[in-house]
């Protein structure tokens, strides 16, 4: 009669509880704010420097020289705090903590709101601001508030066109921008064990964007398969009658390709009803969909023809890019006309490399289309890897399902 | 020190809105949080700024969605702002007021007019809007004390001084 997550930071739904963090993450953005605040406080050294990772993600590499300095003393710090250190080009800080450092049953705190992304691997997972990254770095705990928990069961099997992303643009769409607030998202169900470790990071990373603290997937047969890739051993987890107070039914068969339309999240419309939208700019990567098969998905598309829009496609990770350059899938891309940015966050925030003009129109595989976000004055749509391509290839929005 | 309790003018401002709209992306890479205050709702209404001081800023549901940056909350606390009042909080966000020192209420005030006079008390958990009052929720008792201590910085040294 437990969630996983009152299973996981044992104690009951609503229950304040000091945990220990088995993993704690911050990125440039964050973590240069979490020093100002560690160093006002003025602890004597970090608790537990095995679990702290500083990823440096958001602006990477650095577009001026203040952001450039700040980097500088961040990576000093981590370094002479034995922090563990990712460089520029390692890739998105969710990305690379899914690359065999998280383990299902940990509890996992990134400075980013979208850490939820980890619950895919059965860890609990969430994001916190800089001061409580800090907090961490002193005491190696932090206090959580154990949520309840609302369960969104997956049935039927995707068909063709139909990709995870629009899975996730769709219950974020069912729950709305604040039907997750506080809670917890459980994906079960009869289809649950059949969808791969990259689906449920897409669909695990959008769960912030209901509002939810985190969303979970239970540590399968899939996570196992997933984890050895990285020699982690895997311990299964059951469901024991999870008590939710609320349940969503997902039935993946029911789905069709949609777009996030501006400026909501959570207003989704039919591909097929936005086709012709003309579009300045595509942009296919972030923590939603930078991974090696969304480029994949993209590049199948994009093989032999031409796009006839600006397109941006950055790697989730260094892993991700050297897979795609070992496969032909960045060839196909280049060749495409693609142009491939580092791994990293890419234009996703709105701070360099892409952002978009006033009146300028995007599609994007990321997971925000708040107004101005990527650009002041700009609307931008959110879709999946395939939509993005196929509408890559027209200049305009257009539907997957016809050039598959 | 953080005031617990206090009064002042509501700023109004609607649902939904996430903290890139509190502070854009642009503005994040620096150490002068003086910055923050200057440029705080920039791409939502550009006027807000400057009638920020010392008000009581009233938000629809789902106030600070998005993402993580704590420079929204010190954005708002940097501009003047006393407390911040809204049905209900994403929840980062939430944590980033308390830790920077900026009282969040969770209450739902049926209407807002700008310059309407809003009296809170966080220790007893009650809101008055012209007079009437509201009861929420008291915080826990260790959001209070980070607050009472002027935020996450002072009460970790005074933890680390015991």
């Amino acid at each position: 009669m437990v969630t996983l997550s009152e299973k996981i930071l044992g104690a009951q739904a609503g229950t304040y509880v000091d945990r220990k963090v088995d993993k704690a993450f911050c990125h440039d953005g964050t973590g240069i704010q979490a020093k100002i605040i560690y160093d006002a406080i003025g602890a004597p050294g970090l608790a537990n420097p095995d679990a702290v990772y500083v990823i440096y993600d958001h602006i990477a590499p650095a577009n001026n020289s203040q952001t450039a300095e700040l980097q500088a003393e961040l990576r000093t710090f981590a370094e002479k705090n034995g922090a563990h250190f990712r460089e520029i080009g390692s890739g998105i800080c969710h990305q690379v903590m899914a690359e065999g450092l998280v383990h299902p049953g940990e509890v996992v705190i990134g400075a980013d709101s979208h850490s939820c992304t980890l619950g895919a691997l059965g860890a609990f997972a969430t994001g916190v601001g800089a001061s409580d990254m800090a907090g961490i770095w002193v005491s190696g705990e932090t206090w959580l508030r154990v949520p309840d928990s609302i369960g969104l069961h997956l049935s039927g099997s995707l068909n063709a066109g139909v990709e995870w992303k629009d899975v996730a643009l769709s219950y974020v769409a069912e729950l709305g921008m604040d039907g997750g607030t506080y809670a917890a998202l459980e994906f079960t169900g009869e289809a649950a064990p059949s969808v791969p470790m990259e689906g449920r990071l897409t669909l695990c990373n959008m769960a912030v964007e209901a509002g939810a603290k985190t969303g979970l997937f239970y540590a399968d047969t899939e996570t196992r398969r997933y984890l050895a890739r990285y020699s982690v051993p895997c311990h299964m987890q059951i469901p024991e009658n999870p008590v939710y107070v609320r349940e969503c039914d997902l039935d993946l068969s029911s789905l069709e390709p949609v777009c996030a339309v501006p400026h909501r999240v959570d207003t989704i419309q039919p591909v097929s009803q936005l086709a012709g939208i003309a579009l300045d700019q595509v942009f296919i990567g972030t923590c939603t969909n930078g991974r090696f098969e969304d480029l994949a998905r993209a590049a199948r598309i994009l093989k032999g023809h031409r796009v006839k829009v600006r397109t941006i496609v950055v790697p989730a990770s260094e892993r991700d890019y050297l897979q795609a350059i070992t496969t032909g899938v960045a060839a196909d891309l280049v060749k495409a006309g693609c142009i491939m940015g580092p791994p990293g966050c890419g234009p996703c925030l709105g701070a360099h490399m892409g952002v978009l003009g006033e009146g300028e129109v995007a599609l994007s595989t990321a997971n925000r289309n708040f107004k101005n976000r990527m650009g002041v004055g700009a609307s931008y749509y959110l879709c999946s890897p395939s939509t993005a391509a196929a509408s890559a290839l027209v200049g305009e929005i257009a539907d997957p399902r016809e050039v598959l | 020190m953080t005031a617990l309790k206090g009064s002042g003018p509501a700023v109004c401002i609607g649902e939904d809105i996430d903290t890139d709209l509190v502070i854009a992306g642009r503005y994040l890479r620096t150490k002068d949080w003086s910055l923050w205050a200057k440029h705080v709702f920039e791409d939502l209404d550009p006027t807000l700024a400057s009638r920020l001081q010392g008000s009581v800023l009233v938000a629809g549901k789902n106030m600070g969605c998005g993402s993580s940056r704590e420079q929204a909350a010190r954005a708002l606390h940097e501009a003047g702002v006393l407390a911040v009042i809204a049905p209900s909080f994403a929840r980062i966000f939430f944590r980033n007021c308390i830790n920077v020192g900026l009282p969040v209420l969770e209450c739902n005030i049926p209407e807002c007019r700008d310059g309407m006079m809003v009296t809170f008390d966080c220790t007893e958990g009650w809101i008055t809007v012209d007079g009437i009052r509201h009861e929420f929720l008291p915080l826990s008792p260790r959001m209070q004390e980070i607050l009472s201590n002027g935020g996450f910085v002072e009460y970790w040294k005074r933890r680390l001084e015991r």
